[in-house]
């Protein structure tokens, strides 16, 4: 279960790949829509850490185009709900994801990334 | 027999045979369920944050479940496919990930509020993975390098493990330190047999006094690691009119609708198509 709160946080980890390896580039994905609890208060404590721009497009390139380009200040309910749903609803269940750096690609399999490097990727 | 860490690489010791027993074991399950109270004691999160953790070493969501109860978002990682397709069917809530610790993370720096692992650590003193890998001082090192800016400052990471001899512990704790981090070992009734238990508690940050190491469990009775956990937390998690804020442990209509979501999802199994099976597929596009 990749949601994109994880692929938010995750950067590539193959041997000197430091730089533009985040965030990892989806394709070829079945995704899935599944309901979980809303705790607005965990959101307000996650917003910090999140890369705003990352999240918009990967949400997008998934078809959901609810956040604002430009991440509000404002942290009424509505956006909140948004935000809820692309974090922690969306679970990517089948697909690759692809370093925009060093171009390794991490297959997902059943809602599971396999993040395995080769003898040579390992740091 | 000897440790399981001396008989097979991990992904192989947990085959889907040994997977599905070590979980099914409720002695077991017991075992594991207090050490992981035991640590989210020691991790001494903030009660009235709801926190973002990672289960180094998951395996098939015996602790994952606590956490899930507990309330917290979570992800886990392990090496064992066998392992967390028995995870993925007992729909636990954290995302899982494939992956060998001592080839280290690619997690963002300051990602986690807090880890936790609960017999793990011992795995990477000894038996190799069947992949090519490197010395096991080399896997602490890109181990606890990357795990220590994976968090978040201040926070720290909580390892129960199984070491064979202090000269193991030696080598965890230098390695750790190098890495970065503060803290050292705690042991629980260091004078019972049974009861004895070793925790690695990690501290990142902490100048200002905001980090103190904690103290190892002493004494006659061995205590409920559940209950003591789960008082303190309710002890400090009461606002100003003494209601518990965002504790969700105690909130019955909290349980009862996760239960109705679990109900939704249905258990009915869909085809065994690959290794991780077990989840209904409704893709939207
Ligand atoms: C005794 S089980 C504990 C599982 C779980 N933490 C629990 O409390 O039930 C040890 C786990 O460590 C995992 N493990 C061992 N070496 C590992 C490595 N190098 N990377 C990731 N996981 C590893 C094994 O696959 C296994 O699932
Ligand atoms: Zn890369």
């Amino acid at each position: 279960m990749v949601r994109l709160i994880t692929h938010n946080l995750l950067a590539c980890h193959a041997k000197g790949c430091t730089s533009n390896n985040f965030p990892l580039a989806f394709s070829n994905v079945q995704i899935e829509i599944r309901e979980a609890e809303f705790n607005p208060e965990f959101l307000k404590n996650f917003i910090p850490k999140v890369e705003w721009n990352a999240l918009v497009d990967t949400a997008r390139q998934l078809g959901d185009t609810s956040l604002p380009l430009e991440q509000p200040e404002m942290l009424d309910e509505e956006f909140l709900k948004s935000l809820h749903h692309v974090l922690l609803e969306i679970h990517v269940e089948e697909g690759v994801m692809t370093c925009p750096n060093c171009k390794h690609e991490y297959p997902i399999s059943n809602g599971i990334p396999n993040m395995l490097l080769a003898e040579h990727e390992i740091g | 027999m000897s440790r399981p860490e001396l008989q097979a690489p991990p992904e192989i010791y947990y085959g889907d045979v040994e997977a599905k027993k070590y979980t099914k074991n409720t002695r077991n399950q017991q075992i594991q369920a207090d050490m992981t109270y035991r640590a989210l004691e020691l991790l001494n999160l903030p009660p009235d944050e709801p926190a973002l953790l990672l289960d180094i070493g998951c395996g098939s969501g015996l602790s994952g479940e606590i956490l899930d109860e507990e309330g917290y978002i979570w992800t886990g990682v392990d090496i064992a496919p066998s392992m967390l397709e028995v995870a993925l069917e007992r729909e636990v809530e954290g995302d899982l990930f494939l992956q060998d610790i001592g080839q280290g993370f690619g997690f963002r720096p300051g990602s986690f509020d807090g880890a936790i692992s609960i017999s793990v650590l011992q795995w990477l003193l000894n038996a190799e993975t069947s992949h090519p890998t490197s010395s096991p001082p080399h896997r602490l090192n890109r181990f606890f390098t990357t795990l220590h800016s994976a968090l978040k400052n201040p926070s720290r990471a909580v390892f129960q493990f199984y070491p064979s001899s202090d000269d193991q512990i030696q080598l965890i704790t230098s390695i750790a330190q190098k890495a970065g981090f503060g803290g050292g070992i705690i042991v629980d009734y260091p004078n019972s047999n049974k009861a004895r238990k070793v925790f690695l508690c990690l501290l990142v940050g902490g100048g200002g006094g905001q980090q103190q190491m904690p103290k190892g469990l002493d004494g006659e009775e061995v205590e409920d690691s559940r209950a003591r956990f789960e008082t303190r937390r309710e002890r400090t998690g009461k606002d100003k009119n003494g209601k518990r804020k965002n504790m969700k442990v105690i909130d019955r209509d909290w349980i009862l609708k996760k239960k109705e979501l679990y109900r939704k999802r249905g258990k009915e199994s869909v085809p065994r198509d690959s290794k991780f099976t077990g989840r209904k597929r409704r893709p939207v596009f």
